[in-house]
């Protein structure tokens, strides 16, 4: 049975990331923009992955981009924790979540 | 006894002073001064006739160029650091009297010991540069002392008028430095001897003579001289008449020795003598007026320096040290007379309210009046040995000089017995004159120690300050020379006498020329004048700069631009809106991708 | 991993991440970005990476996901109430995302990576032989190779614990730092007298 190839693996990836910078650019929920962004770090956590099979070092995957993804995942928890309390923070002083009202850095 | 001790001693007692010696020990601090100067006067007559260059320390080397401060011994410097430290000591005693009630007797003995310190450094000066630093030296301490009532706003501005009439002169001086420098290769008195047609030696010649320009008075910028005598009068006597006033001539006097009396230009010396004689004769015309008996004395001083100045410019730099010499002798002593005057008429300075103090005060009196005959050239008088080797310097290269300077010796007479008889004699016109009291022993004896020098000095032939075995003309021999300077002194006695003895008020004060006289030739309303059209013309050319070039285009049209440009980005780019971020950060990275990548 | 499974994950995840752009009501988003992560760790199974995969799992939508519906319940979120999103932000919030996809198709078009080496229970021997000296011969390491599976974890242990081993209390210390910020920004805000 064939094989996906890495191309295959990394177009996925390209388009996983799109779909997570599409919903940060539509949407307006600042929680759902969060999940976007995770979104698009997973799609890099993918090519990393993909990447990290496809060097092989003397017959086994190159562990140093797991090595990486593993970072990433616990940067990215550490990273959820602080922005959801920023935004509980944010919707106890504004009482909302919409990003259209939240422009009060406009010049 | 190292000779750096002259330099040392004064510089410690006007730190002692200044630092530790407040106003609560004032006494102290005039009797440390007036030992130091003691001190430095028996340290001077012991180095007297000894010739060596002694370096203290090396100061700055850079490359092959250095300058060390050096102390230069010989019969020029000691000579003049007898009449530094004599002068300043009589002054001292003096001022121990004069100065008894003053609230800042401590800072004005301390000032005092700081330009004893400064004005040795000048004699002293082994090369340029070190007497650079106490020619300016000397310029603070004269501004410090000018100043000391400062709380008196006529006194703040002549010391202010003082130190920048003397920048005028020092700015050219310091440029004449550095043409000497380059010139000669070097900036120690020892090593700058030039031969003759050297180029470019005429103008350093003369800016350097600029230098004595400032410090000597001497026109134009003569008019700081007659303004510093709002400073204390023993000041005025030992800085504005006997010392500092004529370290000018004393500069001239060693650069034209240093760089060989042979090689100086003809050009720029006559021009030197011709400032000194047109100074001479203007002063002394601006004297006949005078009201203020400091005043007449200032411009008798201004006179005389002209005369030494004119000595300097016709190449007989012997001849004008010798004048420097007596003349610093008679006119502290005048001063000194006037200050005791003005001590016993309750500070008094204008001659009409006085008079008749010659019986009140006898001592004083008779003082002043042997000062004055010095200063008259009296045959026999050091006044007329030492006129008459200018004289006859006068008479060997110009005929024209040599008028003008019988004219001012007439003149001076004639000032200095206007003086007298208003006084002195006749009858007094103001209560305090009237009650006016001989002034203590110990303003006494400074009166008496200095007549003694006035009259005897050319006889003290060890102590002139002169070079290469100069001997005075002493002696009175009839020949045209001695003819004028006699004539001149009858003339000018006699006119004092015509129209001043037993007066009341001046017969001239109504004369058109005698207001000119009196007004000084409106060299001050001139300046004033024409420094205002001046500041007026360049601040408009400023103005204009800095309002539409610097500040319109420059500074304003950036600031417009920047301003602009940040508008636009501020109210389209900035709208606070996540989504339009978003958006543009990935335009941006699809942009750089696409550079990056693709191209 | 065989093509048509890879598609079918592929799909999987694709569609939960698309998902969470489209649903209106964030707590289906978040329950579409379950879904999508799940097809992700599919995706990395299939590489041999079956540590992260397990990881993703436990973390994103075991951790993470259960905090971000916690905090969509916590505030109450309703749906968006003007939903009509403006056609100038849909136009470009699809049209730089396919820009990009473009761009990544061209790179595509212009180079070849080739397929991945498959694992085999052979090549796994052959690495067991080429494992550096110092890892001991009774290790799991080299049991586990020799037998001809892949030993992931503890290659990605051996790895976590000697190379990574700075890096690894760093992480630590960002955790650490991360509790710290979340607390005192949860602290309820006490006005200054």
């Amino acid at each position: 049975m064939p094989t996906a190839s890495l191309t295959e693996y990394l177009f996925i990836s390209g388009i996983l990331f799109s779909i997570g910078l599409a919903g940060v650019i539509i949407r307006r929920n600042i929680i759902v923009i969060f999940m976007c962004l995770e979104l698009m770090l997973a799609a890099a956590s993918l090519t990393l992955v993909a990447f990290s099979r496809a060097n092989e070092v003397k017959g086994l995957p190159d562990y140093d981009g797991q090595m990486f993804v593993f970072f990433v995942i616990t940067v990215a928890a550490a990273e959820v924790a602080v922005g959801l309390a920023i935004i509980v923070a944010l919707y106890r002083a504004r009482q909302t979540v919409n990003t259209k009202d939240l422009t009060s850095l406009q010049g | 006894m190292h000779p750096s001790l002259l330099l040392i001693l004064p510089l410690v007692s006007a730190v002692v002073i200044h630092f530790f010696l407040q106003q609560k020990r004032a006494s102290i601090a005039a009797l440390v001064g007036t030992l130091v100067t003691a001190a430095t006067l028996g340290l001077s007559l012991m180095l007297l006739g000894s010739e060596n260059s002694t370096t203290l320390f090396n100061w700055i080397q850079v490359g092959d160029f250095k300058i060390d401060i050096g102390l230069k011994l010989d019969q020029l410097s000691t000579g003049m650091m007898i009449v530094v430290s004599g002068i300043g000591l009589l002054v001292h005693v003096f001022s121990l009297g004069y100065m008894k009630d003053d609230e800042a007797k401590a800072r004005y003995f301390g000032n005092l010991s700081l330009f004893m310190f400064s004005m040795t450094g000048i004699v002293l000066a082994s090369n340029f540069i070190m007497m650079f630093i106490f020619w300016e030296l000397v310029g603070l301490s004269s501004y410090l002392l000018i100043g000391h009532w400062y709380q008196k706003d006529s006194a703040a501005d002549a010391a202010k008028k003082a130190f920048l009439s003397n920048r005028v002169g020092d700015f050219g001086f310091l440029i004449g430095i550095l043409m000497i420098w380059g010139i000669s290769g070097s900036v120690v008195f020892d090593e700058m001897s030039l031969t003759a047609g050297t180029p470019f030696l005429a103008a350093a010649v003369l800016l350097v003579f600029c230098g004595a320009i400032g410090k000597s008075a001497q026109l134009p910028l003569h008019v700081w001289l007659p303004d510093a005598m709002e400073g204390p009068t023993p000041v005025s006597a030992l800085i504005h008449a006997a010392t500092m006033v004529a370290a000018g001539v004393y500069m001239m006097a060693r650069f034209f020795y240093s760089v060989g009396i042979d090689v100086i230009p003809e050009c720029s010396a006559m021009t030197i003598a011709w400032i000194g004689g047109i100074t001479s004769l203007f002063a002394a015309l601006m004297a006949t007026q005078q009201d203020d008996i400091k005043k007449i004395l200032a411009y008798s001083t201004l006179s005389q320096l002209g005369y030494m100045v004119m000595a300097v410019g016709l190449v007989d730099p012997n001849a004008g040290m010798f004048h420097l010499y007596t003349h610093a002798w008679f006119k502290a002593l005048l001063f000194l007379g006037s200050g005791a005057v003005i001590y016993a008429c309750h500070h008094e300075q204008n001659i009409w309210k006085m008079g008749g103090l010659l019986k009140k005060m006898p001592v004083t009196g008779w003082t002043f009046i042997i000062g004055t005959l010095c200063l008259t050239a009296v045959p026999g008088t050091s006044g007329f040995f030492s006129k008459e080797g200018i004289l006859h310097a006068a008479h060997d290269k110009s005929h024209f000089l040599f008028g003008i300077a019988v004219v001012v010796a007439a003149l001076t007479t004639f000032y200095m017995f206007r003086l007298i008889f208003i006084a002195f004699l006749g009858k007094a016109k103001n209560k305090h004159a009237e009650h006016a009291k001989e002034v203590p022993l110990i303003m006494g004896v400074p009166l008496i120690l200095l007549a003694v020098m006035a009259l005897f000095s050319p006889f003290l032939g060890s102590l002139i300050p002169a070079v290469d075995g100069f001997h005075p003309h002493i002696g009175i021999e009839m020949n045209l020379v001695t003819g004028c300077s006699i004539g001149a002194f009858i003339l000018g006695l006699a006119g004092a006498i015509v129209l001043y003895k037993e007066k009341e008020s001046d017969p001239l004060a109504g004369n058109a020329v005698m207001k000119v006289f009196r007004n000084k030739f409106y060299f001050d309303e001139f300046y004033a004048k024409l420094i205002k059209v001046f500041q007026d013309l360049v601040a408009a050319v400023v103005h204009f700069l800095d309002e539409f070039v610097i500040n319109g285009l420059v500074v304003g049209g950036l600031t417009r631009l920047a301003q602009g440009t940040g508008n636009i980005f501020r109210a389209k780019m900035q709208t606070g809106s996540l989504q339009n971020y978003a958006f543009l950060f990935g335009a941006g990275i699809i942009l750089v991708i696409y550079l990056t990548v693709f191209l | 991993m065989p093509t048509p499974l890879f598609y079918l994950f592929a799909v999987i995840m694709l569609a939960g991440g698309i998902g969470i752009v489209a649903m209106r009501n964030p707590v289906a988003s978040a329950f579409s970005m379950i879904v999508s992560f799940i097809g992700l760790a599919a995706l990395f199974v299939g590489l041999n990476a079956y540590f992260v995969g397990i990881l993703q799992i436990l973390v994103y939508t075991g951790a993470v996901m259960v905090l971000f519906l916690f905090i969509i319940m916590l505030l109450d979120l309703k749906k968006e109430e003007d939903r009509e999103t403006k056609t100038p932000t849909l136009l470009a919030g699809i049209i730089i995302p396919l820009l990009l996809v473009l761009q990544l198709v061209a790179v595509f078009q212009t180079s070849d990576l080739g397929d991945f080496k498959p694992i085999t229970k052979d090549s796994l021997i052959a690495a067991e032989a080429q494992l550096p000296n110092d890892i001991p011969a009774d290790s799991q390491i080299r049991k586990e190779l020799k037998q001809g599976s892949l030993p992931d974890v503890n290659l990605i242990g051996q790895k976590l614990f000697t190379e990574y081993n700075f890096p690894l209390q760093v992480i630590g210390i960002l955790l650490l730092v991360a509790t710290v910020g979340c607390v005192s920004l949860s602290k309820k805000l006490i006005p200054k007298a």
